[in-house]
């Protein structure tokens, strides 16, 4: 299927360099190209050491909000006395964004090296992965990955011989974007609807089953046995000068580019280097447009913005958007902004939990406003009602979906205002027969 | 009570019709193999629901009474749950349930073709509706997670990537 591709000389193959070998994929495989290694290194190290080396390492975390991931798992509490637990987001639902389930479908031993060593430093003894129902086929191979690492002593009442429990269950969603929320992923694994909780608390405090949680991205967790068995300042060493981005990032290009598919690249690899090079560019004839350079959540770059700009969190947020999850939706010139942003707007209505009042309305009147200005319905001050309705729709809402859906909106009229203004001038219909 | 019957829908005398429970023998021994994986029965709704959609294609009214008895929860509770998952069928379905990725990144490569080619070929004429001959439901469905491999499309468990209107003719023809 045209996957995977051979690395490109621009790249740094580390969690992905074993991506398109089936034989990565068992557990005598994975052992064979020195899976497991890291985890008999962490259960040589206390706790606290795991988690000082992961904060050496800088790593922050991948499912898109780049929090510090050693400084998370040291808000653990202490001797609480309570079961903890250890999450693992595999809900990969944000658009333009597909690493975390190769990681799944490559190497599902990587990833469960990365739980169990999260789990000890944790002092969690059960891990959940919540992996979204749509990957059928990823689910199929964790399963029996976890199968075969209970068989082989990896997992269980004595993880690698060293009498400490670490339990995988593999916990299967249901079809719902926003359960990739963390406190709604908790509820959807405690048998309740997908709702987003109110913080505080935090997981950490009352999470999963009201005890002390910590929920981890696949890539996140994917990079911690790299990290303890080659140090946290190897890890932080990769980086192009910038301290506060380190390591390598999975980044899943998608779209009008030549060569879709998933580039890891040290942090701060410039992002024309990645769209015109290891992807290949555009299709013949055809220019570079705009870039969401995070998954669909952050706010649109347009091709100048794109073409200077590094791939590392402070890099994208100097143009004024996110690195989020890494996914890259790519739109050449060939592109109906108005409608691809209307289609988004639909994706985060269809997706809203409807609890926050902000949320709910605010997500399907921006879908039908977009809607009447693509029919030719649309009134003259609707640009303005669009950007007053992503205002109330920002940082107002328990989670972050309804700013996720006004991130697109605002940057697309921003910067491409004359095409939603050509669908204006082209109305065909007297405004008041309008939704 | 029996099991799988709602009493707030069912009155003495009335007929009923013959339900057969999913959780007995082996299926119900599963289930309770997950209670130990989980601290609450609650938990288990996720995989219980999973469970009743593999053994009857669809969640059923009275399934839904079933899984609550089984759990130890309401049955207004549990449709809560069961309705929030866009994944969970609560009418029938046909026999192959296709959904197509129609989200930004694969629209922009042409997903929407492959919905109509789908559409065309399957005799559903429209989303949601079932073909006449019972076989194929087709639907959109929002981000599947496999963008750069536009257009991914889920024929029950099948995940097939790389999927253009040209192909869904062959494609379907391993659908009988």
């Amino acid at each position: 299927m045209g996957y995977p591709h051979p690395p490109h000389p621009k790249e740094m193959p580390l969690l992905s360099q074993h991506f398109g070998d089936t034989g990565a994929r068992s557990y005598e495989g994975w052992v064979k190209r020195g899976g497991y290694e890291g985890l008999r290194k962490a259960l040589g190290m206390t706790p606290e050491q795991v988690i000082e080396e992961v904060k050496t390492s800088g790593l922050r975390g991948r499912g898109g909000a780049g929090f510090p991931t050693g400084l998370k798992w040291s808000f653990m509490p202490k001797n609480s006395g309570k079961p903890h637990y250890l999450c693992c987001n595999a809900d990969e639902s944000e658009p333009g964004t597909f690493k975390d389930r190769e990681i799944l479908r490559w190497t599902p031993h990587q990833l469960l090296e990365g739980c169990a060593i999260a789990a000890y430093a944790i002092g969690a003894e059960r891990c959940y992965i919540y992996i979204r129902g749509e990957f059928t086929t990823e689910h199929k191979i964790l399963v029996e990955a976890v199968a075969e690492a209970y068989r082989h002593g990896v997992l269980g009442g004595n993880v690698l011989g060293s009498g400490r429990r670490i339990d995988v269950v593999v916990h299967r969603g249901a079809g719902a974007y926003i359960c990739g929320e963390e406190t709604a992923l908790i509820n959807s694994i405690e048998g309740k609807r997908g709702n987003p909780r109110i913080k505080p608390p935090f997981p950490a405090q009352a999470g999963l089953f009201g005890m002390p949680t910590t929920v981890n991205n696949v890539e996140t967790l994917a990079a911690v046995p790299h990290i303890i068995l080659r140090g946290g300042a190897w890890y932080q060493a990769l980086s192009r000068g910038n301290p506060k981005s380190t390591g390598t990032k999975l980044f899943s290009v998608c779209g009008h580019v030549q060569k879709p598919g998933n580039y890891e690249v040290v942090m701060g690899t410039p992002m024309r280097d990645l769209i015109f090079e290891m992807c290949g560019g555009m299709r013949p004839g055809r220019t570079l447009k705009a870039v969401i350079p995070g998954g669909s959540s952050v706010p649109i770059l347009t091709a100048e913005e794109a073409e200077d700009c590094l791939l590392d969190y402070e890099g994208i947020a100097a143009k004024g958007s996110m690195l989020g999850s890494g996914g890259m939706i790519v739109m050449d010139d060939s592109t109906d902004l108005v409608y691809q942003i209307m289609r988004l707007a639909r994706f985060y209505a269809h997706e809203s939990c409807a609890q926050c009042t902000q949320c709910r309305e605010g997500t399907a009147w921006t879908t039908r406003i977009l809607e009447r200005i693509l029919a030719g319905q649309g009134k003259p001050e609707d640009l303005d009602l669009l950007l007053d309705l992503a205002d109330n729709m920002t940082g107002k809402t328990i989670c972050v979906l309804s700013d996720s859906c006004a991130a697109p909106v605002v940057s697309g009229i921003k910067k491409f205002r004359a095409e939603f203004e050509a669908y204006l001038s082209k109305r065909t219909r007297p405004a008041a027969v309008a939704v | 009570m029996r099991a799988g019957v709602d009493p707030g829908h069912q009155r003495d005398t009335e007929p009923v019709e013959q339900y057969q429970p999913v959780f007995v023998g082996e299926p119900r021994r599963r289930l309770e193999a997950l209670f130990e994986q989980y601290p609450t029965k609650q938990a288990c709704l996720l995989p219980a629901l999973w469970m009743v959609q593999e053994a009857r294609g669809w969640i059923p009214e009275q399934a839904i009474g079933e899984v609550a008895e089984v759990l130890g929860l309401t049955p207004a509770y549990v449709r809560g749950v069961v309705t929030f998952y866009t994944m969970y069928h609560t009418h029938p379905v046909g026999k192959y349930f296709i959904q197509v990725c129609t989200t930004s990144p694969c629209n922009i490569c042409g997903a929407e073709e492959v919905v109509k080619a789908f559409l065309q070929h399957t005799g559903c004429g429209e989303l949601g509706a079932t073909s006449p001959d019972g076989r194929f439901t087709v639907i959109e469905v929002e981000c599947l997670g496999a963008c750069g491999f536009a257009t991914p499309v889920l024929i029950n468990d099948d995940f097939i990537e790389g999927v253009t209107p040209e192909r869904v003719p062959g494609l379907l023809q391993g659908y009988k």
